[in-house]
């Protein structure tokens, strides 16, 4: 029974998702709001693999979302025109930072892997903002943009075409959500949420932790790559606010609001941060601190997130 | 031979010495009790021996292997399991769920992505068994933190099994528990001491239990052997009533 709803709940999910050019423009929005809908998505959604799945809060996501934004950007720039490249370098170069610095924290708990991941994200962050002659310091990385996709028989024009760069964004979600629910569904996602669970009873499970905590940094990092290329290619410009740990502190907030012990909820809580944003930006320069106050009333009143609380009225009704 | 061998073993947190020099030897195939007043080193000597942490100094082989520095996940793998004085299971998860972690740990799945249909049939089957075994089939789909503390421990006790331990160590496993569920404990743990030639280390504070099960009994008081043998003699030892018996009584 339960199942059968989460089907319908899927469904109802990818049909708004893939249907959403459409009726955005009816709904107050438009196209390209929606490809950064569904970018903020992939990246709380990759953050909770990590924070809702494991069990461990990581304060330093952007980190790896810039390296994805600027590894498209200057391969695209400096070194090979291809959008194709620009994402898997910029995926590259996040997921093997994510590694080195996984392996490094992979000991550290609750408060202090939270600040060390700051930490670690401020120092990528500094180098996007001096490093002017590479990076563009602190004006960000700009003089390039997004090339169509060459399929060999044909091209997809994802520059001039908002719908089509809307579809290239999504089919990356959808890819990137389906291998993390089928990861969570595994036996490697069970030992995950083991460790979430009570960390003493897994390690004693023979369950070793730090390397499975190390792994789940991985993969969860590696999706907030594809994130950050996707969202440099968006806007055809690399910001060093990409890396800054305010946009780290952005992704929990997506996570918590939606509902971090939810699959979907990063989905939501992004949907809502960005539409929020877009609309609230317009009336004042201080939309952070509305977005601050909403964020709050969520965790008092609805603990478990805004998708949390819609499941748990359903259970009890 | 003895399957467990602890050689003179100490564990000192800053100026406290928990274990001072406790030696014990565990033959395959027997159940032995630890017992002691509160403080007396017992919980510390398990962390030891199921390498929570390691000794200050002193010297454990398992099977005749070293096994003084190993980090926990190896000494299960080569079977030594546990369960914890306050019960640690996974609280959200369900029965089966509980169960099905352990299981797959144990089979060497953990880093499996996906898992063919034979060896999630033979998963399925092992946390069944393991259902039976634990009485717990009624409850399999119910989340654990629901259920009452006995229904817990055995998930935990059978969470442990699940590893396919060759020694089990159980940390006061009828702690908390009424006289019932006391009994279907006890009741479980001997099956599994004697139908299953499982080796096994309680601590226990409940008399009863103890001399219904043990086949020997070691006594800690202030971190130190104090005595040990069969319950017989462990009875009728003039210091440990004094030590203990007589505290108890």
């Amino acid at each position: 029974m339960k199942a059968l709803a989460g089907r319908y709940v899927d469904l109802a999910i990818w049909l708004g998702l893939a249907t959403l050019p459409y009726w955005i423009g009816a709904a107050g929005g438009y196209t390209s709001l929606g490809t950064r809908v569904v970018v903020m998505a992939l990246a709380a959604t990759a953050l909770n693999f990590l924070l809702g799945f494991t069990g461990v809060l990581s304060f330093g996501h952007a980190a790896y979302f810039g390296l994805g934004a600027y590894g498209a950007g200057m391969t695209i720039k400096y070194l090979v025109p291809s959008t194709g490249l620009g994402i898997l370098v910029g995926v590259a170069a996040g997921t093997a930072a994510a590694a080195i610095v996984g392996a490094l924290i992979a000991r550290l708990r609750g408060v202090y892997f939270a600040m060390v991941t700051i930490a670690f994200g401020q120092v990528f962050y500094f180098i996007a903002f001096r490093w002017n002659a590479v990076t563009g310091g602190d004006d960000g990385l700009s003089g390039w943009r997004r090339l169509p996709i060459d399929l060999g028989f044909g091209s997809i024009d994802i520059l001039g075409n908002d719908q089509a760069f809307y579809y290239l964004t999504l089919a990356g979600f959808a890819v990137a959500v389906a291998v993390m629910a089928a990861l969570l569904r595994s036996p490697f996602g069970r030992s995950l949420l083991a460790i979430r669970e009570n960390e003493r009873r897994a390690r004693f499970l023979g369950i070793p932790v730090e390397q499975h905590i190390w792994l789940s940094f991985v993969v969860s990092c590696f999706f907030v790559s594809l994130a950050g290329a996707l969202y440099a290619l968006l806007n055809n410009f690399a910001d060093p606010h990409d890396l800054r740990w305010d946009q780290s502190g952005d992704f929990v907030i997506m996570a918590v609001l939606g509902g971090m012990r939810t699959f979907w909820g990063p989905l939501v809580g992004a949907a809502i941060f960005v539409v929020l944003q877009d609309y609230l930006s317009t009336l004042t320069d201080n939309w952070m601190s509305l977005i601050g106050v909403f964020f709050i009333l969520v965790v008092m009143f609805f603990p478990r997130g805004v998708l949390g609380m819609l499941r748990r009225r359903k259970a009890t009704s | 031979m003895s399957l467990l061998q602890v050689d003179n073993v100490s564990r000192q947190f800053g100026s406290l010495v928990a274990v001072q020099g406790v030696s014990m030897s565990v033959a395959a195939g027997e159940l032995r009790a630890v017992i002691g007043p509160n403080g007396a080193g017992k919980t510390t000597l398990f962390n030891l021996i199921s390498g929570f942490f390691p000794p200050t100094s002193g010297r454990m082989t398992f099977d005749g292997r070293d096994v003084t520095r190993l980090p926990p996940h190896r000494r299960v793998a080569i079977g030594i399991a546990r369960t914890f004085q306050i019960t640690e299971v996974f609280p959200d998860l369900t029965v089966a769920e509980n169960l099905r972690i352990a299981v797959e740990a144990a089979a060497g799945y953990r880093l499996r992505p996906w898992l063919s249909q034979r060896a999630a049939r033979e998963v399925r089957d092992r946390v069944d068994a393991l259902l039976e075994l634990g009485s717990l089939g009624a409850k399999a789909d119910r989340p654990i933190a629901e259920l009452p503390h006995g229904d817990q421990r055995a998930t935990e006790i059978m969470m442990a099994l699940a590893l396919r331990p060759r020694l089990l160590l159980l940390d006061e496993p009828t702690a908390g528990m009424g006289d019932q569920e006391t009994y279907d404990i006890t009741r479980l743990v001997r099956r599994l001491h004697q139908d299953r030639e499982l080796s096994i280390v309680l601590i226990e504070h409940d008399m009863r239990v103890i001399f219904h099960l043990a086949d020997r009994i070691l006594v800690l008081a202030e971190g130190k052997v104090l005595a040990e043998g069969t319950p017989a003699e462990i009875a009728a030892d003039e210091r440990v009533q004094a030590a203990y018996l007589g505290k108890a009584a």
